[in-house]
């Protein structure tokens, strides 16, 4: 057996068991795990087809950081709970998604068997003894530069888009917490009571005119302070 | 002085409008007098533009004038314009002429009435429709005066609507000339569509060269607007009913004026006639004179005063349709003129009757009031012995002018049509001179009458038969009394005409055939030659005469002498149960059918449309569902679409 | 034996597409988002190796140049998505793909 069988079938193998098991996971995170299984055995199949640097790019990229900025969010939103997968609400969607699946495979596998699975398009050529780096910037800052340059605006946009989107702001029917309410009239009583006892001639003015009306003349004092 | 014509009906009109305005400021008499002046006004304009034709040959008597363009669209163009020759302008004459008597009656019948500048406000606009039916040029024009006419005769027959008959006796006749002027309309359509115009000289010219079916359809058509304002067969039921009105109505509208518009338009459209197929005339014959015996019969049992004149009118105007149909164009033009005068003089005769006896209409509680009533009784007689054909009276010559132009159409049909007038004849002057001698003649019946209605000169809700001349506030004792003079001038003036209108048309040699000639422009081409020799002529007017004087005298012997038993048949008495019949078939079976197309319009055409509306509504409420938000479904739509762009890709791949 | 059988490239293409319609799958099926979003990295992924393969086929480095602009967008695209389904879950913590139906009008 060819080292490229075997390192083919099993990266296959890695591949295909990913994509099932984010199909067919119920934990959010099992899903995303079972990705960057897929991820890698592409990586790897990168490297069984001569694309050593996009093989790199793949791992740091996709597996590094897109996966683990959806970890990020499943663990800060916390719904990390298990779907109900049995239950499907729209009728007819699993028999429809079968078949349309059924299709997009059957079709584009006829579509590669015409052709004798070979390509139809004209071979360029390229110099194989430059390495896919060199050759891969040579075409990107050439050939592709103005595309290029474009995706370096995109990544702005991008990021601007996410700080603006993931902001949170003030609104009205925000949970608010409700201790603070009380909390916030503590801390004004505890104050005005510091206060009348740091200087208690302020709060006399109108004792005079109070103590010739009826009433508990012993709660007057103490009533103007509760106010 | 042709130019004049507008005048003609421009006079009335501002009557009208003045009155419309100021009647109730003028109040009475002064909105009589201005209507009667503005009436007369027209009168004398009518004769400044006869006096215009007569200046002119005999050929070139026809003058147009258009005031504007009324409808101009498309190919159809309607003017506001009058046309002046001898027909039109004889219609004209006898209308404002006799109309201006009646409306001098009517102010002093109307004295008292609060109902006074009302009245005189309908009465002009009468007189400006009427006018603008005969001077029309074209046929809108026309329907618009017939339209018009019918709208004032609607007003002045439930002129009293407190009393609700009356309001249903203007809506019976209204509603039974609509079912005529349906007829009327689609003559119009036809007219337009046929001939591409509907000017009277350009139809009547041109009629030769359109299709003979399409010739008939219009005059069919016409006669049947004609049957429904003339009162012929089946249509005539409203007019025995529209004598609810005011008598000075009656006389005008219902027997000089308004129901002889039917036999105007015959006439007018005689070439359409010519040129359509024969059993159209032959149709306008037979209605006219079985019309005519029809109508004579029932007028032998009626006892209202007015209702026996009604029936007379719609047996007279048999008589014309009959002439019109055999071709006798000017023989029914000059019954149409002779019977106005004769008609509207035994009208305001008998209103000056009802008058003096205090608002009584039935004649069995009359009875020798020639003692109390010497103009009116002298009169009447005169209308009488015109009406019942006794010579020299011109009644007489116009109806064996009609008898004998039967009897020289021709054939078994022309002597069956003489064989009819004649008996038509004679029952006329039986049932004229059974009114003559009910109302006359005799001893005073007073006594059978029913205690007379409390003399409240105020309310206008009084029975309807009775509010005819209650309110004049006399405070006489019930004796039968004269009417003044503004009754009695118009009925002296009438009288006189009656007596000499023969003049117009004498049978003696070709010189005296003065209306003949004076209308043959109009009605030349299609009039139906008398070839009779002379001895025949003189023949049927002898029998004629003497069937006049039989009539008179099977009357004399039943209702004067009293040595006959009077016959008068509940069936002729119920009008052979006609108008049950009709009011019976459209309350119940007709009703149904109105019903069902009423629920046919409802259900199928409006369910037409309606139903496009529910297709497209409920489409959208099911096609709605499409978009649910769900947008998993929409990612299912989605990727259904791309499988189904790769497999139309891969049918494009060779293999 | 299996030693006789040569990798060729179709079988990259082969297995291209099918991990494309298990991805398809996963993303009409599941309902939660973010496993959504992990379905539409998984067709994207089998695109690149697609566009790896037909560069080596055809030896030219522009697929190559695609994948890493793929990779660009799909980075973008996270963060952006995440962004949203952040805002989005912070309120309702069980909101679901279904629930986005509740914004119609």
């Amino acid at each position: 057996m060819s080292v490229e069988l075997f390192v083919f079938v099993v990266a296959a193998a890695a591949c295909l068991a990913g994509a099932v098991g984010v199909v067919a996971s119920r934990n959010p995170v099992h899903a995303a795990l079972s990705l960057v299984g897929t991820l890698f055995g592409i990586a790897v199949l990168f490297v069984a087809e001569s694309a050593n640097f996009l093989a790199a790019v793949q791992v740091i990229v996709y597996a590094g950081a897109i996966v683990v900025l959806f970890l990020f969010v499943i663990m800060l939103l916390g719904v990390d709970r298990a779907d109900d997968l049995e239950v499907e609400p729209l009728v007819g969607q699993r028999v429809a998604a079968v078949f349309v699946a059924l299709g997009i495979l059957g079709l584009t596998f006829a579509a590669i068997a015409s052709t004798g699975y070979e390509a139809t398009g004209a071979v360029v050529g390229f110099d194989a003894d430059v390495p896919d780096v060199n050759r891969l910037g040579q075409s990107l800052f050439t050939d592709f530069l103005f595309a290029f340059e474009i995706t370096s605006i995109l990544l702005v946009i991008a990021v601007v888009g996410a700080v603006l989107l993931a902001r949170r702001g003030r609104r009205e029917d925000e949970i608010i917490d409700p201790g603070q309410e009380e909390r916030a009239e503590e801390i004004a009583e505890r104050m005005l009571l510091a206060e009348y006892r740091a200087h208690p001639e302020e709060f006399y003015e109108y004792e005079a005119d109070e103590a010739d009306a009826e009433g508990d003349g012993a709660d007057d004092a103490s009533e103007e302070v509760r106010t | 002085m042709l130019d004049a014509v507008w005048l003609i009906p421009a006079l009335p009109l501002a009557g009208f409008l003045i009155l419309l305005a100021f009647g109730r400021r003028l109040g009475e008499p002064g909105a009589g007098w201005l209507a009667t002046v503005m009436c007369a006004g027209s009168f004398v304009a009518t004769l400044v533009v006869f006096g215009g034709l007569l200046g002119e040959p005999s050929e070139d008597r026809h003058f147009v004038q258009i005031l504007f363009q009324w409808i101009p669209v498309g190919d159809l163009r309607v003017d506001v314009g009058f046309l002046a020759d001898p027909l039109s302008i004889t219609m004209a004459l006898f209308v404002t002429g006799v109309g201006a008597l009646i409306h001098l009656y009517a102010i002093g019948y109307m004295h008292g009435d609060p109902g006074f500048p009302r009245f005189f406000v309908y009465m002009n606009l009468f007189i400006f429709s009427m006018l603008m039916l005969v001077l029309g040029n074209n046929l809108v024009l026309t329907f618009l005066g017939w339209e018009g006419v019918g709208a004032c005769s609607y007003f002045l027959i439930s002129f009293w609507f407190g009393d609700e008959a009356n309001a249903s006796a203007g809506k019976k006749a209204f509603i039974t000339n609509r079912v005529g002027d349906w007829g009327f309309m689609l003559a119009i359509f036809l007219a337009f569509a046929a001939a591409g115009t509907v000017d009277y000289l350009a139809l009547n010219e041109g009629a030769g060269g359109v299709a003979a079916i399409t010739m008939t359809a219009i005059g069919a058509l016409l006669f049947v607007g004609a049957v429904g304002k003339s009162a012929q067969i089946p249509l005539y039921i409203w007019l025995p009913d529209a004598m609810a009105g005011p008598t000075p109505v009656s006389a005008l509208i219902h027997a000089a004026t308004m129901v002889t518009a039917g036999v105007y338009l015959m006439t007018r459209v005689n070439p359409i006639l010519a040129a359509g197929y024969e059993w159209v005339p032959d149709v306008i014959a037979w209605v006219g004179a079985i019309t005519a015996l029809i109508a004579a019969t029932i007028a032998i049992a009626q006892n209202d005063i007015k209702k026996v004149l009604a029936y007379s009118t719609i047996s007279q105007l048999g008589y014309m349709f009959l002439a019109v149909g055999i071709g006798a164009y000017v023989a029914a033009i000059f019954h149409m003129i002779t019977h106005a005068f004769f008609k509207a003089l035994l009208f305001l005769g008998a209103g000056s009757v009802i008058h003096g006896v205090g608002g009584d209409q039935d004649m069995r509680h009359m009875g020798g009031l020639r003692k109390y009533l010497p103009i009116t009784y002298a009169t009447f007689i005169v209308g009488w012995l015109s009406i019942a054909g006794v010579p020299p009276f011109s009644g007489f010559w116009s109806k064996d002018e009609i008898l004998t132009a039967a009897w020289a159409s021709g054939g078994t049909q022309g002597k069956l049509l003489w064989a009819i007038g004649l008996v038509t004849a004679l029952i006329t002057a039986y049932y004229m001179s059974r009114q003559v001698y009910l109302v006359f003649f005799g001893e005073r019946r007073e006594d059978d009458a029913e205690p007379a209605p409390e003399p409240e000169a105020e309310s206008v809700t009084v029975a309807a038969a009775a509010a005819d001349a209650g309110g004049h506030g006399h405070g006489h004792s019930g004796e039968p009394h004269e009417s003044p003079w503004i009754m009695t001038l118009p009925l002296v003036v009438l009288a006189v005409l009656a007596t000499i209108g023969g003049g117009l048309n004498l049978p003696f040699g070709d010189d005296l055939h003065v209306l003949e000639h004076w209308l043959e422009p109009v009605v030349g081409e299609n009039e139906l030659p008398i070839d009779l020799s002379g001895a025949t002529q003189a023949a049927l007017i002898v029998v004629a005469v003497v069937v006049a004087l039989c009539g008179i005298a099977a009357a004399t012997a039943v209702y004067l002498r009293r040595r006959v038993k009077a016959r008068e048949p509940e069936v002729l008495a119920h009008a052979y149960y006609y108008d049950e019949g009709v009011t019976r078939f459209v309350g119940g079976p007709g009703t149904r059918i109105f019903e069902g197309v009423a629920w046919f319009d409802a259900h199928v055409i409006d369910g037409a449309v309606n139903g496009v509306a529910h297709v497209i509504s409920g489409f959208g409420r099911r096609l709605r569902h499409v978009q649910s938000g769900f947008v998993r479904t929409y990612a299912l739509g989605v990727a259904t679409g791309v499988v189904v762009v790769l497999g139309y890709f891969l049918t494009r791949i060779r293999f | 034996m299996i030693a006789a059988l040569d990798v060729t490239p179709g079988w990259y293409l082969v297995l291209g597409s099918l991990l494309f319609s298990i991805g398809a799958f996963g993303l009409l099926v599941r309902r939660n988002p973010l496993v959504m979003f992990m379905c539409v990295e998984l067709m994207l992924n089998a695109v690149t190796l697609t566009f790896v393969t037909f560069s080596r086929m055809l030896e030219d480095t522009g697929g190559q140049s695609v994948v890493v602009f793929v990779l660009v967008v799909a980075a973008a695209e996270v963060v952006v998505g995440l962004a949203i389904i952040v805002a989005l879950l912070h309120k309702r913590p069980d909101a679901t793909a279904d629930d986005v139906a509740l914004l119609e009008g």
